[in-house]
């Protein structure tokens, strides 16, 4: 097995590339259950492509025998029903996760620097994962795959002078059809999974450049013993490969309860509407996306005007982008952090599943009414932590991290 | 030319610069196929011919739903009261005259939207985002408000508009719905998409 090893080790950097990421990788000891997200969504990226594969064997990229394939691998292939719901159910998982590690960032401050590309790179698969999920939602050809579809690719149509022209040539045709589905098709099982998997291997080789923050957000690397290893570390492998076999088994816990018990999610998940073929004349009554979009839905739908409607929606993902900007306090972790920051990040994430719940309830005077003022919270966090991030009261920060 | 091992910098930036520009303009040539493949095809563009529909069945304030280009068009045969209360909505539209050229053909640009007052012809899809709005007739329902004196409303993002097709301030829908062309070819017949010879 040694001679084996050192064979390949000539040849290619088996060894080192183990030590480097796993091995070697010294991470902060003081990681708590907000650290599972992370390899849980790696987990569900592969749960993803693995199901995925198994369903283009089976799937019809065509706008007259899509939605009968659908039916098909649910009713006719065998477990085809179960590669189904392990499919739709990691997308939502997918999403919970990838919230839940962002979360994480914002709370520990781990965008901060030396961590902004670890962010910037986090942010980019959320805008692929993104685009991945609506490409996905098209392919099943029922009506809200449609008019979900109608819907976004119309907002391009806000942007002034090539607005119309873009839409046009996003979707082929003048209006969705074949055109529009077959290309989705090959973006969503080949394109976008491959810049996916890129950006993630991007992420994980930025993050294990300058290392892990952790809760404390204090940087282990200060203080080192005498062989240069943090004294606050330990070895990524074997101690927190074990620690996430356990994020793993209660997380696959949850998601084989939704799998077996609720796998259309009460229609939050897989919409009612959608078990519907498509019908281009016929909007269903009450249209909302699926529910990992709602709260930049509910932010589109509070501005009665087009163009800047798009643009509040679209700066509502932007803005997180420059978060390691925005925010110009040098204590990272929310522990050390002043009470106006707790509380807005608080309201922030309030006006964040306030504004997801909006986007799913038919549209009332109230509910434009709140979906404007928990819009207004929401970009009131950026501002808010921009302006008091500067002068910020902090607590003093220990020098090793804390037990 | 010199004889030692002294390097031209100049010379080599210039070099390398230029090799790099060329490359990126044959690299953008490339991309142009690519890009333009996913334009609209021969076939989609011809697909979409005119249809002719009859409409000596429809009652008043009933609409019918026919497909041309794949997109619903309307076709409303509006009462003599409907056409009536039109004005009453002009101070509350963002452009009562249909003065937007683009939203309608010139024989359309009147206080009615319509070749016959009476008979509405519009392409069903909302101009925010494209949906296609659901029909209200009824008056004043509670769920659209007291002013609310019939008109089409749409379920995505609560766009409204009159019973011309005409879009109200304050809703995301930046512009009135659009008119497609056409014309009669007899009393009770109304050919879409073709408006050739028309009045």
């Amino acid at each position: 097995m040694g001679k084996l090893i050192g064979w390949i080790d000539d040849r290619f950097p088996l060894t080192k590339l183990w030590n480097e990421h796993l091995a070697e990788y010294y991470a902060p000891k003081n990681f708590n259950f907000w650290y599972f997200f992370g390899s849980l969504a790696l987990m569900v990226l592969v749960i993803q492509i693995l199901s995925g594969i198994f369903l283009t064997m089976h799937y019809k990229p065509d706008a007259a025998t899509a939605f009968a394939s659908v039916e098909y691998i649910m009713r006719d292939v065998p477990y085809g029903w179960l590669i189904r719901y392990i499919h739709s159910t990691g997308a939502t998982a997918f999403f919970i996760v990838v919230y839940l590690h962002m979360l994480r960032g914002l709370m520990y401050g781990s965008y901060k620097k030396p961590r902004e590309l670890i962010w910037l790179f986090g942010m980019f698969i959320y805008l692929a994962l993104m685009a991945e999920a609506f490409m996905g939602y098209l392919l099943p050809w029922g009506q809200m795959s449609y008019w979900g579809a109608q819907v976004i690719i119309s907002l391009f149509s806000a942007i002034p002078v090539i607005g119309d022209d873009l839409t046009l040539w996003i979707r082929g045709d003048f209006v969705i059809g074949d055109a529009t589905l077959n290309r989705f098709f090959a973006l969503h099982v080949i394109a976008i999974p491959f810049v996916l998997v890129f950006l993630v291997i991007a992420h994980i080789m930025a993050l294990h450049e300058v290392g892990s923050n952790n809760p404390d957000g204090v940087e282990i690397k200060k203080n080192k013993d005498a062989n240069g290893i943090p004294l606050d570390g330990i070895p990524f492998h074997p101690y927190y490969t074990v620690k996430d076999i356990v994020g793993v088994v209660v997380f696959l816990f949850f998601f084989s309860t939704i799998l077996f018990y609720f796998p259309d999610g009460g229609g939050y998940m897989l919409e009612h509407a959608n078990f519907i073929a498509s019908d281009p004349l016929k909007t269903p009554e009450h249209i909302a996306p699926v529910w990992y979009f709602t709260p930049f839905y509910a932010i589109l739908r509070a501005v009665p005007d087009k163009l800047l409607g798009v643009g509040a929606m679209g700066a509502a993902i932007v803005l997180l982008f420059f978060m390691p900007w925005i925010d110009r306090c040098n204590v990272k972790s929310i522990r050390y952090r002043s009470v106006i920051y707790k509380a807005n990040l608080v309201v922030f994430c309030i006006s964040f599943v306030v504004l997801g719940w909006l986007a799913m309830q038919p549209v009332t005077e109230f509910i434009t009414f709140l979906s404007r003022v928990f819009s207004f919270l929401y970009f009131a966090f950026f501002v808010v932590l921009f302006i008091t991030s500067k002068n910020e009261k902090t607590l003093p920060v220990p020098d090793r991290v804390t037990s | 030319m010199s004889t030692d091992n002294v390097v031209d910098t100049g010379r080599r930036r210039f070099l390398v610069a230029s090799t790099s520009v060329v490359g990126a303009i044959g690299a953008g040539f490339v991309a142009v196929p690519f890009i333009s493949s996913w334009m609209p095809s021969e076939r989609a563009k011809n697909a979409g011919a005119p249809v002719e529909v009859d409409i000596s069945k429809l009652e008043e304030g009933r609409l019918l739903i026919v497909e041309w280009q794949s997109k619903p068009v309307w076709i409303l045969r509006r009462s003599k009261k409907t056409l009536a209360d039109l004005a009453k909505n002009d101070d509350r539209l963002r452009d009562p005259d249909s003065k937007n050229a683009a939203q309608q053909p010139p024989y359309a640009q009147n206080h009615y939207r319509s070749i016959k007052p009476e008979i509405l012809v519009l392409v069903g899809i909302c101009t925010h985002l494209g949906c296609s709005p659901t029909y209200r007739p009824d008056i004043a329902p509670a769920d659209l408000g007291e002013n609310w004196l019939g008109g089409f409303f749409c379920p995505c993002h609560s766009s409204r508009f009159d019973l011309a097709g005409r879009v109200f301030q304050g809703v995301p829908a930046p512009s009135n719905l659009v008119v497609p062309p056409y014309k009669y070819l007899s009393d009770n017949v109304i050919r879409i998409g073709d408006d050739k010879g028309a009045a």
